[in-house]
C-alpha cells in the first residue's frame, strides 16, 4: 500500500495551462498518474495534449471524478486556488508553488482545519508526492525512485529527498510513499501527519525523515515517534553549521533566538530512538542497514 | 526584510499607531539640522539590523545641538555587532513614566498568531523570558477571527498594566494587530512602549520585519530592498537572482536546492574545511544560472577552491555537465573547481566532462570524497 495517493488517484491540475503546469503535469501523465483534468477560468472547453481544461475544480471534478489537485499557480493566486479546490470537492492538494506570503498558509491551515477538516494540503513549496510505480504528483524525477517499500519517506527538503529516493535506489531498497513536506513556516502537512500514516500503512514496514534547521516541527516528530511509532526511523537533519539569524534558503530555514538548531533537533530525535546519519548517504546507508534487519 | 527602526515606525504610523516626529540623517551636518527643525531635547538612535544598540553606545540624549553633534559623530560609523551605521534617527525627547513591551509574530507550532505582551520592557524580551516568563502575557490568535476587542482587554488584563494605561494600550494593540496581518509582517515589535507621565500610551522603538513574499500585495516594499543588510557578495548574487548567503571560509560551494546546499555547507564543515559561501542555483541548471553563480565565487577573494555539488533530478546530468563547461567558457576561474555530479544521467554527465578534467577541474564519484578533495586545495 501507500498513503495519501496510488493508482485510483485521480488528478486536476490547476494551472496545466502554464509552462510549469503543462510540464510536470505531462510528465506526471507519462509517469502513469491518472491526470484528468486541468483548469483555466477562460479556457474552458479547450485541452493540453489530450488533459481537457474545465472553468474551475468543481466542474472538473463533476466530470471527471478528480480525487486531488495539484496547484502550479503563482504565488499571488494559491490562496484562493488551494480554497477552490477544497470547496470544489478533492480531498488531497498539493501545492508546488513557491514563495507563497506565510499570513496566506496560517489563514490556510486553519481555514481548511475549520471548513474542510477531511482535506490535507501538501505544501506550500513543495516538491509534491510519489507513490512509486503508482502516482507520482508534483515535480520528483519518478525514475529515481524503486517501488514496491518497505520504506516510507518524509523531507523538508527537495533535493535531499531526490538524494534519498537516489541512495535507497542503489541499495536495491524500495519505497512506499515518498512525501515532500516543503520548506515553508507553515506546510498545510507536518512531519507528524506523514509519520501516523506510514505507522498506520501495513506494507511500510521503516520510515526516513529528512528534516532541516528552523521551527520546532523536528522536535515535535520526536515526541510523536518516542509515543507512538512502533516501526524504526532513520533521519537527516540539514544545516548542522548553519550561523545564527541567517536564512538559508528555504523560507523556513532559520536558526533564531538560539531555536531550531539542528543539535537540539538530533538530540531530540535521537532520543526518540531514531538513527541519525552525518550526511545524507550515511541515512541511506543507516535506513539500508534497517530494513536489512527486518 | 527588516526594517530600520525609523523605517518601521514610519510603517507603524501608517496604521494610525502614535510614534514621535523625527527625521533620518547620513552626515552629522543633517543630524544637526534636523534636530534644529524638531526642536531639542532629541534622541540621536544608530540605525542598524541588530540589537543591542544602547549597549554599544549607538543611542544618546541630546539636550542641545552641540550635543547632537557630539554624539551623532560618535555613533555614525559606529561598529555595532558587525553593522557599521550608516545613518541616524534623530527624534523629539519623550518624558518616560513606564516602558512596556508588545509583539505580534507567527508562532509555527501553534500554526497562529502569537501576542506577547508585558509590564517589563524596556530590556531583551528574551532575559524577561528566562528570569520572569509569567511577566509576559501571551496570546493565541486564528487568523480566522483576527483579535477582538474583548480578547485584547483580556490580554492587556493579564499583562497587568495599571489602569491609566489600559486604554491607550488596547487601542494601539489593535491598530499593531491590524498593521501586522495587512502588513504581512514576520514580526512586530514595540520595545518599550511608554507610558508618558501625562498619561499616554506611546511608540518609542520598533521593529519590523515585512515578508518578502507578500511583495505583489505591497509594491512600495521594494523600497526596502535596498536597506537591507547585504556584504557585497550577498549583493551581487542578489542582483542574479541567487539564493546566496556569505560564510567566512574559503571553499566556495555551488548546490542546486537549498537543503542540498545546506548539506554541503555542513560536509565541508565536518570534514574539517570553511565555506565560503552557501548558494542555491536552484532547478534546471542551466549555463547562464550556473556562469552567474561561478561569478559570484570568483569575485570572492578568499575562495581557494570551489566546489560544486548537483544531484540531478528531472534535469539531466549532461544538460547540467553542459551548463558547467558552458559556465567555464564564460568566466575565467581562479580557483580549482571539484564536481560531485550524481542522480539522473550522472555516468552521461561525467562522460561529457571528462575531456576537460585538469589538475583545475575535478570530479569525485560522492559528496564526501569531493568534500575531502576540495578541502584539501583549499589548503
Amino acid at each position: 500500500m501507500s498513503i495519501f495517493v496510488d493508482e485510483n488517484t485521480k488528478v486536476v491540475y490547476q494551472g496545466l495551462t502554464g509552462s510549469q503546469g503543462s510540464y510536470y503535469g505531462l510528465l506526471n501523465r507519462d509517469y502513469g498518474t491518472q491526470v484528468v483534468a486541468g483548469t483555466h477560468p477562460t479556457k474552458a472547453g479547450t485541452d493540453v495534449d489530450g488533459v481537457p481544461i474545465y472553468a474551475d475544480v468543481a466542474e472538473a471534478v463533476q466530470a471527471t471524478g478528480a480525487t486531488a489537485s495539484c496547484i502550479f499557480i503563482p504565488a499571488p493566486g494559491v490562496r484562493g486556488a488551494v480554497m477552490e479546490a477544497a470547496e470544489g470537492g478533492v480531498k488531497f492538494i498539493v501545492a508546488i508553488t513557491e514563495g507563497v506570503p506565510a499570513h496566506d498558509e496560517v489563514y490556510l491551515y486553519n481555514a481548511l482545519k475549520r471548513d474542510f477538516p477531511d482535506v490535507l494540503l501538501l505544501g506550500p513549496n513543495c516538491p509534491g508526492i510519489i507513490s512509486p510505480g503508482k502516482c507520482n504528483i508534483g515535480i520528483t524525477a519518478g525514475h529515481i525512485a524503486k517501488a514496491g517499500g518497505p520504506v516510507g519517506i518524509v523531507s523538508r527538503s527537495g533535493t535531499l529527498t531526490y538524494q534519498a529516493l537516489y541512495e535507497l535506489e542503489q541499495a536495491d531498497v524500495g519505497v512506499t510513499t515518498c512525501v515532500g513536506i516543503g520548506g515553508d513556516p507553515v506546510p498545510g502537512t507536518s512531519f507528524i501527519d506523514c509519520l501516523r500514516a506510514f505507522e498506520d500503512d501495513p506494507e511500510t514496514l521503516a520510515v526516513m525523515m529528512i528534516g532541516e534547521i528552523g521551527g520546532s516541527a523536528e522536535e515535535e516528530a520526536a515526541e510523536f515517534i518516542k509515543d507512538h511509532m512502533t516501526k524504526p526511523v532513520a533521519g537527516y537533519i540539514a544545516g548542522v553549521t548553519a550561523p545564527p539569524g541567517k536564512k538559508m534558503g528555504h523560507a523556513g530555514a532559520i536558526v533564531s533566538g538560539g531555536r531550531g538548531t539542528a543539535a537540539a533537533k538530533i538530540e531530540a530525535l535521537t532520543d526518540a530512538g531514531v538513527r541519525v546519519g552525518q550526511n545524507p548517504t550515511e541515512a541511506g546507508e543507516l535506513m539500508a542497514d534497517i530494513v536489512a534487519g527486518l | 526584510m527588516d526594517l530600520f527602526e525609523h523605517q518601521g515606525k514610519e510603517f507603524l504610523a501608517g496604521y494610525g499607531l502614535p510614534v514621535s516626529p523625527g527625521e533620518a540623517a547620513f552626515t552629522v551636518a543633517e543630524a544637526v539640522a534636523a534636530a534644529q527643525r524638531l526642536g531639542t531635547p532629541v534622541m540621536v538612535k544608530a540605525q542598524v539590523h541588530t540589537g543591542g544598540r544602547g549597549k554599544a553606545g549607538g543611542v544618546k540624549y541630546a539636550a542641545d545641538l552641540e550635543a547632537v553633534r557630539e554624539h551623532a559623530t560618535s555613533i555614525l560609523g559606529l561598529d555595532i555587532k558587525g553593522h557599521i551605521v550608516q545613518r541616524v534617527w534623530i527624534e523629539k525627547a519623550s518624558d518616560i513614566a513606564e516602558e512596556y513591551y508588545a509583539s505580534f509574530t507567527l508562532d509555527r507550532s501553534a500554526r497562529k498568531h502569537l501576542g506577547m505582551l508585558s509590564a517589563e520592557g524596556g530590556v531583551e524580551i528574551e532575559t524577561v523570558a528566562e528570569t520572569n516568563p509569567e511577566a509576559i502575557a501571551k496570546i493565541w490568535i486564528d487568523p480566522l477571527d483576527g483579535l477582538t476587542e474583548d480578547a485584547c482587554r483580556g490580554w492587556v488584563a493579564a499583562a497587568n498594566l495599571p489602569p491609566a494605561a489600559v486604554a491607550g494600550a488596547v487601542e494601539i494593540l489593535l491598530k499593531l494587530y491590524t498593521a501586522y496581518t495587512e502588513g504581512d509582517a514576520d514580526l512586530v515589535e514595540i520595545n518599550p512602549l511608554i507610558l508618558t507621565p501625562d498619561g499616554s500610551v506611546h511608540v518609542l522603538d520598533a521593529k519590523v520585519t515585512l515578508d518578502g513574499n507578500s511583495e505583489f500585495r505591497h509594491p512600495d516594499y521594494r523600497q526596502y530592498d535596498a536597506t537591507q543588510s547585504r556584504d557585497e557578495r550577498e549583493s551581487a548574487a542578489h542582483a542574479k537572482g541567487l539564493q546566496y548567503v556569505g560564510l567566512d571560509g574559503s571553499v566556495g560551494v555551488i548546490a542546486n536546492g537549498a537543503g542540498l546546499a545546506m548539506s554541503t555547507v555542513d560536509v565541508v564543515n565536518q570534514v574539517g574545511g570553511s565555506p565560503a559561501n552557501f548558494l542555491d542555483i536552484g532547478g534546471g541548471a542551466n549555463a547562464d544560472v550556473m556562469a552567474g553563480a561561478l561569478e559570484v565565487i570568483n569575485n570572492d577573494p578568499a575562495v581557494k577552491a570551489i566546489f560544486i555539488n548537483i544531484f540531478g533530478g528531472i534535469t539531466r546530468g549532461e544538460e547540467i555537465a553542459n551548463g558547467i563547461l558552458e559556465a567555464m567558457r564564460r568566466v575565467e576561474i581562479d580557483s580549482p573547481i571539484v564536481i560531485r555530479l550524481d542522480g539522473t544521467n550522472a555516468y552521461e554527465g561525467a562522460a561529457l566532462l571528462e575531456p576537460h578534467l585538469t589538475d583545475r577541474l575535478m570530479m569525485q564519484p560522492t559528496m564526501l570524497d569531493a568534500a575531502r578533495r576540495v578541502v584539501e586545495l583549499a589548503g
